[in-house]
């Protein structure tokens, strides 16, 4: 997350300290990163969609907090994230009609494979990647349109 | 292919597709989108209890996934939930109708649809769940889209009625929630025939009633039974119309005596001492919410009184439980969601012309909106019960079954709750449409023919309403009343059609 | 049989904050405590002595696994509940907006 124009400078207005804010950036792209993990592998380990989503909203929360809304907002914008989680909604819904093609809503029609492998379980781990698009978008949203409520009342 | 579980999946695939979908088309395109997926839901709802009324089996069951009802979650389509999504998928299609012209004055229609078809949803899963969690979350979606809909104007008293709304919503909830959580720690599953069958073999004596309470307390605040009826006088009013509609045509029956009555008639068996509560209760609600109703002078605040004091009288013919009590009970729900709808949608219409709600406001609007003044004197006749409207058949019907088992103080009740709605009536009709036209209102003119289309529709099942107690149609309510009837035997019937092919 | 107690006295704290506080904040936090004192009753109702974690893994034996339902559940039961609270935040940010207080008191302009 260096695309921060103020890189190297003094805490500007916006946002908090230097501090923060250099430890934001060193640490923001691991969170992503088992933020997707958990989403990854919710077949094979606790977690799954709902909680790696979280995670994944976190970690751009965390932007929000450290630099700012504008910068987080350049990053996803609010028609974005409100397209996104329309877009995992529709996704999870596909995944579910998917089982039609076996004869039920739900069913688990792609090959199973071998237990324990990050590759396995059919349309369980899309399902995950769906739900995981859905909240980490939509959390990510709630927080930016609660943000901009709030900055609305103060001017 | 199983029509079952398209209840859910035509309502929120529409719902998310026109969030996301929403602001590259024109207008038109969104009103069409759930204009035709309400009326494919009301089609499918018709062709799903002709097809139940043609099969071998009392119930149609659907495993989703192909797991088996124990172990996996189930729909079931039995006679009461037939009727049930006739009538909200019959207000919603009326209701998505109005909405066309009628939200035009509100911005952002999308999102409109977003939540009422996520409202839709919600009531449609819930009827057709056949496990008790998932009843939950479906209760759930539909009480969050409901909380979001009164707020939609935003306006400082919409926001009050909504945080109301949603803080009591949100307790009933909780209560609900723990009344599940009992229930799964002493039966171990969450299907209700499996649940119920359990429950049959081994009885516990302080489970029942601990966990009766904590439903009647849940799904009464759902409801608006009379002690906890506050928040629903000023939620309703305070939505846009079309929503004021399908929050107290359906939305109160669906989560409220819906759940109830499945709950309690096929989980957990019904009692003598809780049929007489929900009596008590629902008696009091008729006659304190008609008596409050009388000295409302906002429009649709007094047509919310009013949907407290109905369903008072469906709760009473439902909590006789005698077959005719219970049809009588199933009758008025049916009457009573297609007339107040109407009687919203009215209010709706004389909002959108003359932009008040105040009665002392309005007067002389026949003749200037004469489709809204003859809806609106249907649907009033229709809810006091005169003779050849569909009110005055449910309400003799309960009125009779009250007689039938002795019970003549509640006879007399339900009597009298109706003489006052009509009075409370006559004063709409007068101050609203009779006397002379205020000069202020010379220039308006009647609502776009949408907005009729969908008041006349609603005043025609009105004036239609009683040939359902016709023999050749009265499958449709004695096939919902037989499945309250037939109580735990619910059990058999849902895991016997499930373990056919 | 006492943690259930304890579960019991914290959705009382709850309701409690719903029913007597003033402040709005203070009611949504109320509503807040109710459904986690919810959620832990369900997921200690899954609970037996001395009980696992019920996640399947490579070369072991499953024994005296707790019950992982409730534990689905409740997982869903907090979606719900994010849900719920933060439509009733934005709604208390959008009442602050129009009256200018977060107190229950003042908030009335719908009556009868």
């Amino acid at each position: 997350m260096s695309d921060n124009p103020n890189t190297g400078l003094p805490a500007g207005k916006a946002g908090m300290s230097l501090i923060v804010k250099t430890i934001t950036r060193l640490t923001i792209g691991l969170i992503l990163l088992f933020g997707i993990y958990i989403v990854m592998h919710g077949h094979l380990s606790p977690g799954g969609g709902f909680a790696g989503g979280v995670i994944i909203a976190l970690s751009f929360i965390h932007i929000m907090l450290a630099f700012g809304k504008d910068i987080a907002a350049a990053k996803i914008s609010r028609g974005l994230a409100s397209n996104l989680e329309s877009i995992g909604a529709l996704m999870f819904l596909v995944i579910a009609l998917l089982g039609f093609l076996g004869g039920s809503f739900f069913l688990n029609v792609l090959a199973k494979g071998r237990p324990f492998k990050l590759f396995s379980a059919g349309t369980i781990p899309l399902s995950n990647i769906a739900i995981g698009l859905k909240v980490g978008v939509g959390l990510f949203a709630i927080f930016l349109a609660l943000v901009i409520l709030e900055g609305a009342k103060r001017k | 292919m199983n029509i079952i579980p398209l209840f859910v999946i035509i309502p929120l695939f529409s719902a998310f597709f026109i969030s996301l979908t929403g602001r590259l088309f024109k207008k038109g395109f969104i009103d069409a989108i759930s204009g035709v997926s309400c009326f494919l839901l009301l089609a499918l709802s018709f062709y799903g209890l002709n097809a139940l009324n043609h099969s071998a089996n009392q119930a149609m069951v659907y495993k989703v996934g192909g797991w088996m009802p124990p172990f996996g979650i189930c729909m079931v389509l039995d006679g009461l939930a037939g009727f049930m999504l006739i009538t909200v998928n019959l207000v919603a299609f009326f209701v998505c109708i109005f909405s066309i012209n009628y939200m035009e004055k509100y911005t952002d229609k999308p999102k409109f649809y977003t939540l009422f078809l996520l409202m839709v949803t919600g009531m449609n899963g819930l009827i057709i769940s056949g496990d008790l969690f998932n009843l939950y979350v479906f209760l759930e979606v539909a009480s969050i889209a409901s909380y979001a809909l009164v707020a939609f104007g935003t306006e400082a008293e919409e926001l009050e009625a909504s945080f109301k709304y949603a803080i009591m919503g949100s307790v009933a909830s909780g209560f609900i929630f723990i009344g599940i959580a009992f229930l799964y720690g002493f039966t171990s599953t969450l299907n209700m025939a499996d649940m119920s069958r359990i429950l049959g073999a081994s009885p516990s004596s302080w489970l029942v009633p601990f966990v009766s309470v904590l439903f009647l307390m849940g799904f009464g605040l759902k409801a608006a039974l009379v002690p906890f009826h506050a928040w629903l006088p000023d939620a309703h009013p305070s939505a846009p119309a079309s929503i004021s509609a399908m929050l107290s045509g359906v939305l109160i029956k669906a989560l409220g005596v819906y759940a109830m009555v499945r709950i309690f008639f096929n989980i957990i068996g019904i009692s003598a001492g809780y049929l007489s509560a929900l009596m008590f209760l629902g008696a009091l609600s008729m006659i304190v919410a008609v008596i409050l109703a009388l000295s409302q002078w906002d429009l649709k605040r007094l047509l919310a009184y009013h949907s407290i004091s109905q369903v008072g009288y469906v709760f009473l013919g439902i909590g006789l439980g005698t077959p005719l009590g219970i049809l009588g009970g199933l009758f008025h729900l049916f009457n009573h969601s297609v007339f107040k709808s109407l009687l919203f949608l009215n209010s709706g219409a004389i909002d959108y012309s003359t932009g008040t709600r105040d009665l002392r406001e309005m007067s002389g609007l026949k003749e200037k909106m004469p489709v809204t003044a003859g809806t609106s004197l249907i649907a009033s006749m229709s809810i006091a019960g005169i003779p050849p409207f569909n009110g005055f058949f449910s309400k003799l019907i309960i009125i009779f079954a009250c007689i039938q088992k002795g019970f003549y103080g509640y006879a007399l009740a339900a009597a009298l709750g109706s003489i006052l709605t009509l009075a409370s009536f006559m004063k709409v009709q007068k101050y609203a449409f009779l006397d002379e036209l205020k000069e202020k209102y010379r220039n308006i003119k009647e609502v776009p023919p949408a907005m009729k289309f969908s008041m006349v529709c609603l005043a025609a099942i009105c004036v239609l309403g009683g040939i359902l107690l016709l023999p050749s149609f009265k499958f449709f309510l004695s096939g919902a009343a037989g499945v309250l009837l037939e109580g735990k035997e619910y059990a058999g019937i849902v895991l016997g059609a499930a373990a056919k092919p | 049989m006492s943690l259930y107690l304890l579960c019991l006295t914290l959705f009382c704290v709850g309701l409690y904050g719903v029913l007597r506080k003033r402040n709005i904040v203070k009611i949504i936090i109320g509503i807040g405590i109710m459904e986690y004192s919810m959620n832990l009753f369900f997921v200690l109702l899954g609970y037996r002595y001395h009980g696992r974690t019920p996640i399947d893994a490579q070369n072991q034996n499953i024994l005296n696994m707790v019950d992982p339902l409730p534990q689905a559940l409740v997982m869903t039961s907090i979606v719900i509940g994010l849900a719920a609270t933060a439509l009733l935040i934005s709604i208390a940010i959008r009442i602050y907006e129009k009256y200018g207080t977060f107190d229950i008191t003042k908030i009335k302009r719908l009556k009868g």
